[in-house]
């Protein structure tokens, strides 16, 4: 993650990242004034890789993903880069951009039921992603999609109407929607949020059976730190519109080097023991409530007059990239809360 | 001593129109029973379609329960609908905190005037006497006067989680249902509600039901836990032992799909029907 790729032996360039987006900023129109929403935002994504970008409400994390598909409010201002495969998304012409979505882009959304045509059925809604291939190929795909995300009597589903679907079943709809036309990069927007926790492990392993067997990328969110460590290689902490600490995911948990990712660990309720919980005073802020300083200053139980005064740019910590003035003196103390929590 | 809360033998079923053969029949609770001791939190927890807030409902009185008691300190409820002039003193014995406090504030309604509106209709006509009363909600929620003239909209989420609180507490209820109050949270706010929870219950000595999915939550909230499935209890009993030795599959099932470090997703075995 944002280190360079090593040039090739050969000495030809490097192939560019599959999504790579640098200092990203996006400005949205809120109550008639211009507001921040996510600022200086950079991370990048190789084929078959995931990561998981993980914040509260308001961190900017979905209007991160959505800047990635260009289904930003109409109007809104992008700046910074958003690439796919070296191309910047946002310089697509509506041809390159429809074609993208359609062949390059799955999406997965929390709300499945917000996102399919209740009047059509299921076997309408998948085919019309593979609408340019002849009729008899796309029953016969949309069943095969069907069964791989552990659907049996697909022949079935595909004549019945989203209504007449359980919520996790319909998810499971969405993902083979989604996989169908061969997409490179998966956008999957809290998944499994509104599922019971048997379902989104049934969903998640289904989904990571199918990243796997395709090598698709995923970019995933939510709020769940324990849900991204364990489906995702890389995670993105973000917190008022900023990635504050990125990291992999699978020491996430013992090496987290930001205060905010530190205190998110140690606030969750845990099934395996009881304990008065660690709490982060105050409410998460947006990105245009935070001052010149960390975005975190504010609610940091460690912060200094520093904090409040010089905004921290990421620092390359081990295999972490945190954006803390402390990071280096507070790790001790970071690992001790850890330890309670 | 009497449970103060006690359940027993509670069934719900409810008749839906459809299918060729007419109406069919959803057994939504069945054959329930549990007890709460004054002071207790027990917890309910289940997936979507167990019958968790049905339970809820049935305590609270929203609803009527097809056969079965309740009985709160040693009284039975009532079957609905409630005799106008025995109302007040129902609804004062059990009240319940819902998930999304945006839904059940009314929206246009200032953080006092909701609070005062339960105080004039349950306690006193005095004025004076509820305004400090409300200072004094607001206080043990965590708020403070500056949030009196507010409306929901105008709060955070978790200050209207914490508004919805201190308007279940201002009937002074005996027991306090809370169906999924946390679940909608972010978690830094939470864990501010979960140990205000914690805090008010020592402090005026409530009686808790918690209804909850989330296995973490019921672990820091309850003494004593239910876990249901389609309607039934699988398993019931201290909450710690529950948690570190599940006697039914169904809680084991429940238990092993916690997200956890080390932890990855698996495909259950077969079971159509509960898809």
């Amino acid at each position: 993650m944002n280190t360079p790729a090593p040039s090739r032996p050969d000495g030809t360039a490097p192939e560019p990242p599959l999504l790579d987006l640098g200092g990203l900023r996006v400005e949205l129109k809120i109550g008639g004034l211009w507001r921040t929403v996510v600022q200086g935002v950079s991370l990048s994504l190789e084929a078959a890789q995931a990561v998981g970008i993980v914040g509260e409400s308001g961190s900017g994390k979905s209007v991160t993903v959505r800047s990635i598909a260009r289904l930003l409010p109409r109007g809104a201002r992008v700046g910074g880069e958003v690439r796919f495969g070296g191309e910047p998304i946002w310089a697509m012409s509506r041809a390159r951009l429809r074609r993208f979505r359609a062949r390059d882009l799955g999406i997965v959304y929390q709300d499945p039921r917000a996102h399919v045509n209740e009047m059509h059925t299921i076997g309408d809604f998948l085919a019309e992603g593979i609408r340019d291939q002849p009729a008899g190929e796309r029953r016969e795909r949309s069943i095969a999609a069907l069964q791989m995300t552990g659907i049996h009597d697909a022949d079935r589903r595909l004549m019945q109407y989203p209504h007449q679907l359980s919520g996790g079943l319909l998810q499971r709809v969405m993902i083979a929607a989604a996989i169908l036309p061969g997409p490179r990069l998966l956008l999957a927007d809290e998944p499994t949020t509104a599922l019971d926790v048997t379902t989104q492990s049934e969903v998640m392993a289904i989904l990571g059976e199918q990243r796997h067997a395709r090598r698709l990328a995923m970019v995933f969110i939510t709020h769940d730190l324990d849900l991204a460590a364990a489906v995702t290689d890389t995670i993105a902490v973000m917190y008022a519109g900023t990635i504050v600490e990125t990291g992999p995911s699978a020491t996430m948990h013992e090496r987290a080097r930001h205060p905010y990712t530190a205190g998110l660990l140690a606030a969750r309720p845990q099934p395996t023991r009881v304990a008065s919980l660690y709490t982060i005073p105050g409410r998460p802020i947006a990105a245009y409530e935070s001052g010149p300083g960390c975005v975190f200053a504010s609610r940091c139980a460690y912060a200094q007059p520093r904090c409040l005064e010089a905004r921290p740019t990421p620092r390359q910590l081990g295999d972490h990239l945190v954006s803390c003035h402390r990071a280096e003196e507070l790790q001790g103390a970071l690992h001790q809360a850890l330890e309670r929590a | 001593m009497p449970a103060l809360l006690e359940v027993e033998n509670l069934r719900k079923v409810y008749r839906a129109p459809g299918g060729k053969r007419g109406a069919h029949e959803l057994v939504a609770v069945d054959l329930l029973s549990f007890q709460v001791q004054a002071g207790g939190s027990v917890a309910i927890v289940g997936e979507s379609g167990s019958g968790k807030t049905t339970t809820a409902r049935l305590i609270a009185g929203l609803e009527s329960p097809t056969s079965g008691v309740i009985r709160v300190d040693g009284e039975a409820r009532k079957p609905l609908p409630w005799p106008r002039g025995e109302r007040a003193q129902l609804a004062r014995q059990v009240q319940m905190v819902y998930q999304d406090p945006f839904t059940s504030l009314d929206p246009s309604q200032t953080i006092q005037a909701c609070l005062d509106e339960v105080l004039r209709c349950h306690f006193t006509q005095d004025r004076k006497e509820r305004g400090s009363r409300i200072s004094e909600l607001l206080g043990q929620c965590g708020l403070d006067d500056r949030h009196r003239h507010r409306r929901p909209r105008s709060l955070s989420g978790g200050e209207r989680q914490r508004a919805a609180i201190a308007r279940a507490l201002a009937a002074g209820p005996q027991v306090l249902i809370l169906d999924e109050a946390v679940s909608a949270l972010d978690v830094s706010i939470q864990a501010q509600i979960l140990n205000l929870l914690a805090s008010l219950r020592d402090a005026l000595g409530l009686t808790y039901v918690f209804i909850s999915h989330d296995l973490g939550v019921v672990r820091q909230v309850s003494d004593e836990c239910i876990v249901m499935h389609r309607g039934a209890a699988v398993e019931s009993g201290v909450t710690e032992n529950i948690f570190s030795a599940p006697r039914a599959a169904y809680t084991r099932q429940l238990l092993d799909a916690i997200p956890r470090p080390g932890w990855a997703p698996k495909r259950r075995a077969a079971d159509p029907a509960s898809l």
